[in-house]
Order: C-alpha cells, then sequence, then structure tokens
C-alpha cells in the first residue's frame, strides 16, 4: 500500500515539476520518461498484491475532521494493473510521438496528473477522497483534451466534457450520499455494512450509472466521447478510451458488487440493457464515421457495452446465488477490461503515427500506408483482429467466455431475465459482427489500397519509441489471446472478493485450454489454434513453393479488364459502409441517400448527398437544451426586479427552508 | 491416445482430400439438371492441378498481406474443418476449439480475405467487399444463436459432445427444427450460394465472393479455391453431425464399422450436395438488399429457439 501511495505521490511531483522543466529542451523527454517508469513500477507493485489481504491506511489529508482513507484489495489492484499498463504503454508511445507538439507545456503537467488522479480513483476508500480523485481526472482530462484549443471543434468538445463530466460528478455525488445514510458517514467501509431499502437502491443504482456511465460512454449519455477523446493527443486518447473508461466501470464494479451489499436481480437491468444498447449502437456510429480517431472512439462505446453486458450477467447470478457462474461473467468483464485497453491502446497509436506521418485524420484521404508504414500497420491489424473478436487474440478469449457465461444464464429464475439475455446475446453478436466489418473499413481504408492524397503516398515509418509501443501492446494482444489461463487465474482473487464464487483453475490444465464450467461442456485453447493455424499456413506455403510452382510476375491489376482506372474508382470508407448503412442505419439513424442528377447535356457533375440522424441527439439531447433555455429565459425575469422583491425572495427561501428543515426532523 | 491421434490425422486428411470432390459432385448435378453433361466430378482436382502450375500474377503496388492471405485463408478454414466431426468423433483436438471457435476461425478467414481484397485498391475488390461486411453482420449473428440453440440442447458447445448427445437424442424438438432451417441459410450465406451469391458469376455487378478475388491467380487462387471447397464441406459437416448424427461413431469402434460410417457420411455428403445442386437449379439469386430479409429470418429463428429453450428450462 505505501508504495503505491508513493508512486502516485511520484506522479504529482512530476506533474509540478514540469512546469520548471519546459524550458528545457528534454522536458518532454524527462517527464514521459519518469511516467513510464513510476507506471511500470506501480504495476510491478500491483500484480503480486492481488493475493494479498486488503490493506487499508488512513492519512490525514483533505477535510479538517474528515481524513482521507485508501484501501488496496484484490479489485484495486486488477485495477491498478490495468491502468498502469496502459499509462506506461502510453508513456513510452508519447517519449517518441510526444515531440510533435507544438505547445508541450500544455500537455505535460497535465499528463502526469491525470495518471495520478486515476491511480488515486481507485484506491480511494472513502466517498470525498473517490470525488475529489475522480473529479480531478476530469478536469486533468479535459485539460488535455484542450490541449489543442485553437482548433474551433476542440472547444466544443471541451464544453460537451466539461457538462457531462460534471453532471457524472454530481450524480455519483448523490449515489454516495445515498449510500452513507443519513449520518453522512463517508467511508466505504461504513456504507458496506449499511443496507438500503429497495426504493433507495434503485435510486442509488441509476445515479450510479448516469455517474459511471457517463465516463464510460453508454448510449445515451455517450455523447461527449466521440467528440472529446478523438480531439486530444493521441497517447492521451488512449488513455482516455483505453484507460480512463475503465476507471468508471471499476467505479459502477465497486459501487455494485462491493458498496450497495447484497445484490438484487434486477439491479443488472440497466446494465445488461444500456449495455446490450451501447454495443450494438455504438460499433454501428464507428461504421458511419470516416475520421479514423472518432471510429476509435466510438468502438471504445461498443466494448464498453459488452463490459457492461459481462457484469449485468454477473450481478443476476450474483443475485440468484449462482456464484461460479457469477464469476464467470465477471472474470469475462474484467478480462475484456484488459484486452480493450491493449487493443485500443494499439490503434490509437497507430492513428496517431498516421496523422504524424500524413496529417490527415480522414480515411478518405488516406490509404496505401501499409507500404510506407510495414511495422506500425502489423500492429495495427493484429489489433484490429482482437477487437473484431477473432482467434487467437485476446478480444476472442474474453468474449468467448462472455458467450460461455450466456449460455449457462437459462438456470436463473427470474422470467424477465430470461427473455432479457437472448436479446442481449443478438445485439453482443450484432456487435461482434459490426466491430469486425469496422475494422476491415477501417484498417482497409487507412492502410490498404492505393494513396488517396499526396499526403499518404509520402508518409515515412514512425519513430521507434512509438514503434515499440505499438508493437510490445499488439504482442500483448497476442499473448494474452493464446495463454488466457494465466490471466484469468490472475484475476481470481478479485472475483472472489466480489462475487464469492470462481472458476476452476485453469493454470493447471493440460495443454493450457481454459475450461470456464467444465470439460466436457466447453473449452477453448488459442495456443494450440495459433500453432496449428501457423503450421498449415507454413507447411502448405512450403509445399506449394517446394512441388508446385513459386514464380512470380507482377502485372497491373485486372479489376475485370478496367485496369486503367484511377486512385479515386477504388472504394473508399464511406462506400465499404454503404450496404450496412442502408440496411441497418436506415432503421437506427434514419439515414437516407439523395441523388440530384444534372439535366440532360448539361456538363454539372451529379450530387449524391448522405443524412443521417443521431437519435441520442436528437431525442434527448436537443429537447433538453431547449427546455434549459426555456428556463433560463423564464428565470431571466428574476434579474430585473426591485430591491423590494429581492429582499421577499430572500425571506420566503428562508421561511420555506426552516419549514422543510422543522418537518424533516 | 494413439487410435484417437491417428482419428484426428485421418480426418484432417479425409476432409483436404474430398473437399473438391464435393464441388465437383455439386457442378455435376447441377449441369445435369440444366440439361447439360457437365465437367467430370474430378475436374476441380484438375483445375487445381493446373492453378498451381502456373506461375501467380501479383497486381503492382500490393504488399505482403496479399501474398500470405491465401495460405492463412487456407490453413484457418482447414483447421476448422479438421475440427468438425465427420464420420467419428473421438478427436483428439476436439477440446482445442469448439462450435464458436470454429465459427471465429471462419470469421478470421473472412477477415484477412476481406482486407486482402482491399490491399490491391480496386473498385471490385471493395464492391465484394462491402457486400460481404453486410451479409456477415448478419449471418454471425445468426451463425451464433444456431450455436445458443444447439449447446443449451445438449449442453455444450463442443462438436464432439454435441454429436454424442444427438446419436442418443430420440425425440424431436422445436427448437432444433428452428436451429436447423437457420443453419441452412447461414451454410448457403456463408458459402457464397444461390440464393445470396453465384459462384459461378461472371457479371460483375452481382459478384460478392468472386470480386473479392477477382486479382488472385495461379496456385494463390487454388490455395482460395481449394479453402472454399473445404468451408462447404465444413458446412455440410456440421449440419450432418449435429442434426443427422445417424452412423457416427462416438466410442471405440472396430475397421468394420469405421468403414461403414465412413460411407455412411460420404453417402450424407452426396445427398447434401444433390439438395444444394437442386436448391441453385430451381430458385434464381436475389437482389443484393433482399439478402438481409433472408438472413434476418435465420437470425429470429435462431433467436426464438433460443427463447424457447430458455423459458423451457424453468417448466
Amino acid at each position: 500500500m505505501p508504495t503505491i501511495l508513493m508512486g502516485i505521490a511520484g506522479l504529482f511531483c512530476v506533474s509540478a515539476l514540469s512546469p520548471i522543466l519546459i524550458r528545457s529542451r528534454a522536458a518532454t523527454q524527462i517527464v514521459y520518461g519518469a511516467c513510464l517508469a513510476i507506471s511500470l513500477a506501480l504495476c510491478a507493485a500491483a500484480v503480486p498484491l492481488i493475493r494479498q489481504a486488503p490493506s487499508q491506511i488512513v492519512l490525514p489529508l483533505g477535510l479538517p475532521w474528515f481524513a482521507a482513507h485508501f484501501r488496496l484489495d484484490a479489485l484495486a489492484c486488477a485495477f491498478l494493473a490495468i491502468v498502469n499498463l496502459g499509462a506506461a504503454s502510453a508513456s513510452l508511445y508519447a517519449l517518441g510521438y510526444g515531440r510533435h507538439e507544438a505547445e508541450p507545456g500544455r500537455v505535460l503537467p497535465f499528463y502526469a496528473a491525470f495518471l495520478a488522479a486515476m491511480n488515486l480513483v481507485v484506491v480511494a476508500d472513502d466517498a470525498y477522497s473517490f470525488l475529489l480523485a475522480w473529479e480531478l481526472m476530469s478536469l486533468t482530462s479535459w485539460a488535455l483534451v484542450m490541449a489543442r484549443h485553437r482548433e474551433r471543434k476542440t472547444a466544443y468538445a471541451g464544453l460537451v466534457y466539461l457538462i457531462m463530466a460534471s453532471l457524472g460528478t454530481f450524480a455519483l455525488l448523490f449515489a454516495f450520499g445515498l449510500m452513507a445514510g443519513a449520518h453522512g458517514e463517508y467511508a466505504f467501509d461504513t456504507m458496506r455494512a449499511h443496507h438500503l431499502s429497495p426504493a433507495l437502491a434503485g435510486l442509488a443504482l441509476a445515479l450510479a450509472v448516469v455517474g459511471a456511465g457517463s465516463k464510460a460512454g453508454l448510449v445515451p449519455l455517450h455523447v461527449w466521447l466521440p467528440l472529446a477523446h478523438p480531439a486530444a493527443p493521441s497517447h492521451v486518447s488512449a488513455l482516455m478510451s483505453g484507460v480512463m473508461t475503465k476507471v468508471a466501470i471499476y467505479a459502477f464494479i465497486r459501487i455494485c458488487f462491493d458498496l450497495m451489499g447484497p445484490a438484487s436481480w434486477w439491479w443488472s437491468l440497466p446494465a445488461l440493457i444500456l449495455g446490450g444498447a451501447t454495443a450494438a449502437i455504438g460499433v454501428l456510429y464507428a461504421l458511419m464515421e470516416t475520421d479514423i480517431k472518432r471510429v476509435l472512439a466510438y468502438s471504445t462505446i461498443e466494448n464498453v457495452g459488452i463490459v457492461f453486458i459481462a457484469a449485468g450477467l454477473a450481478l443476476a447470478f450474483k443475485a440468484g446465488g449462482h456464484f461460479d457462474a457469477a464469476a464467470l461473467a465477471l472474470t469475462a468483464a474484467l478480462f475484456h477490461c484488459l484486452n480493450h485497453m491493449l487493443f485500443k491502446s494499439t490503434l490509437f497509436f497507430g492513428a496517431g503515427a498516421v496523422i504524424v506521418a500524413t496529417g490527415e485524420q480522414d480515411m478518405e484521404r488516406l490509404g496505401g500506408l501499409i507500404r510506407r508504414m510495414p511495422l506500425s500497420s502489423a500492429a495495427f491489424l493484429a489489433a484490429c483482429m482482437a477487437i473484431s473478436a477473432l482467434p487467437p487474440f485476446n478480444g476472442f478469449a474474453s468474449e468467448w467466455l462472455l458467450l460461455q457465461s450466456i449460455l449457462v444464464s437459462p438456470q436463473l429464475a427470474q422470467m424477465g431475465l430470461k427473455l432479457l439475455v437472448p436479446a442481449i446475446g443478438v445485439l453482443l453478436a450484432l456487435a461482434a459482427a459490426f466491430a469486425a466489418a469496422c475494422f476491415i473499413r477501417a484498417f482497409g481504408a487507412t492502410y490498404l489500397g492505393r494513396a488517396r492524397a499526396q499526403a499518404s503516398a509520402q508518409a515515412v515509418e514512425t519513430d521507434r519509441w512509438s514503434l515499440a509501443a505499438m508493437l510490445v501492446c499488439a504482442a500483448l494482444c497476442l499473448l494474452a489471446g493464446v495463454l488466457p489461463g494465466f490471466v484469468i487465474d490472475w484475476f481470481e482473487p478479485a472475483v472472489m472478493a466480489l462475487v464469492a464464487g470462481r472458476m476452476p483453475p485453469q493454470t493447471g490444465i493440460a495443454w493450457l485450454s481454459i475450461v470456464p464450467v467444465s470439460a466436457s461442456r466447453s473449452s477453448y485453447n488459442g495456443l494450440l489454434l495459433f500453432g496449428f493455424v501457423a503450421a498449415c499456413a507454413g507447411l502448405a506455403a512450403f509445399a506449394v513453393h517446394r512441388f508446385a510452382s513459386r514464380a512470380v510476375r507482377t502485372a497491373p491489376f485486372w479489376d475485370c479488364g478496367y485496369p486503367r482506372l484511377g486512385v479515386r474508382a477504388q472504394y473508399s470508407a464511406t462506400s465499404l459502409a454503404q450496404p450496412i448503412r442502408r440496411v441497418f442505419a436506415s432503421v437506427v439513424f434514419a439515414s437516407r441517400e439523395e441523388v440530384e442528377m444534372p439535366a440532360p447535356g448539361s456538363a454539372q457533375p451529379a450530387v449524391l448527398r448522405r443524412f443521417l440522424r443521431d437519435p441520442a441527439w436528437d431525442f434527448i439531447y436537443a429537447p433538453l437544451v431547449r427546455a434549459v433555455g426555456a428556463t433560463a429565459k423564464l428565470l431571466n425575469r428574476v434579474q430585473f426586479l426591485t430591491i423590494r422583491s429581492y429582499l421577499s425572495l430572500v425571506f420566503t427561501t428562508l421561511v420555506v427552508l426552516l419549514t422543510v428543515l422543522a418537518l424533516w426532523g | 491416445m494413439m487410435s484417437a491421434l491417428a482419428a484426428q490425422l485421418g480426418q484432417t486428411l479425409l476432409v483436404l482430400a474430398i473437399a473438391p470432390a464435393l464441388t465437383g459432385i455439386v457442378r455435376k448435378m447441377k449441369a445435369r439438371l440444366q440439361r447439360r453433361i457437365g465437367p467430370s466430378i474430378f475436374q476441380p482436382y484438375r483445375d487445381l492441378r493446373r492453378l498451381f502450375g502456373k506461375e501467380a500474377v501479383i497486381a503492382e503496388g500490393t504488399s505482403w498481406l496479399f501474398r500470405a492471405a491465401p495460405y492463412l485463408i487456407f490453413a484457418a478454414t482447414w483447421v476448422a474443418a479438421a475440427l468438425v466431426p465427420t464420420f467419428q468423433t473421438g478427436l483428439v483436438f476436439s477440446w482445442a476449439g469448439d462450435l464458436i471457435a470454429i465459427v471465429a476461425l471462419l470469421g478470421a478467414a473472412r477477415f484477412i480475405q476481406a482486407v486482402a481484397a482491399l490491399d490491391v485498391g480496386t473498385s471490385f475488390g471493395g464492391i465484394g467487399v462491402s457486400r460481404e461486411i453486410m451479409i456477415a453482420s448478419l449471418a454471425e449473428p445468426a451463425m451464433i444463436m444456431v450455436v445458443f440453440t444447439v449447446a443449451l440442447v445438449a449442453g455444450s458447445t463442443q462438436l464432439s459432445t454435441i454429436a454424442a448427445f444427438m446419436v442418443d437424442q430420440q425425440s424431436l424438438r422445436v427448437s432444433l427444427a428452428m436451429a436447423l432451417v437457420a443453419l441452412i441459410i447461414v451454410a448457403v450465406a456463408e458459402n457464397a450460394r444461390i440464393p445470396v451469391d453465384n459462384p459461378s458469376t461472371h457479371l460483375e455487378v452481382t459478384m460478392v465472393h468472386e470480386a473479392m478475388v477477382l486479382e488472385y491467380s495461379g496456385r494463390h487462387l487454388a490455395m482460395i479455391e481449394w479453402a472454399a471447397s473445404l468451408k462447404l464441406l465444413l458446412y455440410i459437416s456440421m449440419v450432418v453431425c449435429i442434426f443427422f448424427p445417424f452412423g457416427l461413431i462416438t466410442g471405440a469402434g472396430g475397421l468394420f464399422a469405421h468403414a461403414l460410417s465412413l460411407s455412411v457420411y460420404l453417402l450424407k455428403v452426396i445427398a447434401a450436395a444433390l439438395l444444394l445442386a437442386t436448391l441453385e437449379t430451381v430458385i434464381a439469386k436475389m437482389r443484393v438488399f433482399r439478402v438481409p430479409n433472408l438472413l434476418g429470418i435465420a437470425l429470429m429463428l435462431g433467436l426464438l429457439g433460443t427463447l424457447l429453450l430458455f423459458v423451457s428450462e424453468s417448466m
């Protein structure tokens, strides 16, 4: 525990020192190097600590009558490892990438503070320090989003983010207030002991879903995410998408599995329903986008949905007394958190490398980069396959566990859940298939084909630090995919502490397979499948080259006899999504296309226009904005009253408050 | 252990060997139904040999992905096909990948095929990919729902266990019937057969699968063609092993029993090929944007089957 806090203090020191260092030329290297070292140390410290008993520490910080509590238990360790692994890889990447920053002074101090704040949220053990750390995390990440404040879009993104972040903190504040009860004991220990009535529990749950869900990007609270995450520098985007959403998921798990006490089955409903909707709609949004970083941000929303589905299932199992099934679902949730951190970091790093190399982030102006940037494109491809849940990568392992936990859910007693879970299964399967489509499109439009703009044709491979970070993350994606048993066993203490059940131990199983329930029911061996596919591919290639022909001739492409078509005749990101847009988005986003043909004989070009409507914005936010505007207009009259009226208003308020107090007491 | 290893090896080579013949039988049968004589059922082998002997023409400006993809597609499909029990369930590696993993392996093969098609940067590659991902975005969920239905009935996602369960299973189940219809629709779509796609089309604007492999030639094309035959055989084996498992050896069996069950399996595959050819002859290809309706039916049938099983669990 002291090691962890010292590490966090170290990050704060780096943050405080960086404004002093900023004049030195090596400031970027020093700050990111220090962050890398501290994050690695924190990660290394957290990994073995997960098996130890929870330890607590009380520091005389914060409010004068209320010391700051910190606690390190298995769940905190699990998320500390995820957070710091992500932080370390982002820092490694930034050692190279950070040099391209125009104004490093706007990034460096907040970067280290952001890392410290995320760590602090995870170890906080009272509502006060939790909310303080949470708000610090929000504000530092807001400052990082605003690092490129001169761009017009950034200011808007920052504003929306700030509003949504305040809303989330506000909701969490009230959730903690409800859980603390009338005596206002903010330490988490007293909340654990204090059980809520169903009505209050429902309210606290709703507030927790709004608070944690808005930070994680749960639909329909997601609107800020695809604006804010891409606006930041790419290593910060990776942190916000890969790591900060995990801290939000941590908050949800901490509140629902730990602080709120024994679960009821209906607690799972918001997580399941919103998670299912988020998973399917998030990636459908991504398919409509052409900005590469926005595609990645929307896909983060999808993955958050998947984690929420798993967490919701775990809650339902826990409430029904099926503790081992709950352990399976919760392991899937935690495993997917780790996996998403790994592949989303790789993808954002890749996007950052592309932006540095070409200055473009619109996929319609990219293309052909696989030949200019071979190594980073290979890492990006691996991450694309991982996020599309394809074997042998890690995304498949965690989604496979989730599908297995859906398959044991007929034992749930409630009819509502029996009807809901298969529907959630469909949404999950749709999300996985859409994700594959989305990343075929993202990889294809960015790296494959012929360059659509001059800048893409002259791109050069990114620097060594960035490349190292991408390759390490991609390798970890493969490693966690072929050896998932070790990861599952490592999460076991955290899962055990929360749901009092466990999966069978995995590392002792022959050939390192994973067996979620029992061997006759299901098993999966990523290592063996990977080995088989690699061996078969190698064997086939060898046999063909040895015994058949190995002659190669290069020629212009054939394309059914139209070889002279220009670069713009190839399929673009928009046209690749056209069939999906027509089939699915016409329902969800009311998408339509209009063609304006020129008059016969006219030399004007024909025009094709696309129309999309964002239902979250149109049905939720726009009415809200209008309502706020109307209320403000109404209240505006209060600004022009006489002093007499003001005094009477003050008096009335006082009387009302005193009456309320008298009635309450 | 040794017999299981031998069984696994034998099955792995068996699917590889008979896959082209399956394509040949379907083509022959279709030709006969259209009152043509048609090529011999061994023509696909000759085609493969011819293609393997030719030099490969690589489109200018393609990357390593374009050249590696045929082998990866072939390997992923082959491994998936080797995991589906054909005439006996005692496969030594059946626990390495369950039904979900087999579906995902095919998904990986499709992913690689799609990115390889985009590598060239042509319009037909793109049109094929854009349609393929649209079809897959419905076919894959439908397949997952079929897997759910079957797995809930048999209490396992392991194909060997499912097959052993189905051999003993006597009663008929509504949800399994739904799953069968859904699986057949998915199989037709996944294998690019009529009415979803036309394997012998040369009309460019209607192609899906053929458009994706348009730039391939020589040995690369041979690998892809072979993988396509393997995939067709895989789906037929899967349907046969889950829904018509009679004759399947689930325990130990003598040489004679193995020979018998192998011939029963081959007969079942030939019957499936004849049915497929008949189906392809009597119905016409759909417009691309009618395909989602067909696959939507499969998805809904799969969901209904799963729902029925979820609900009936409590009764």
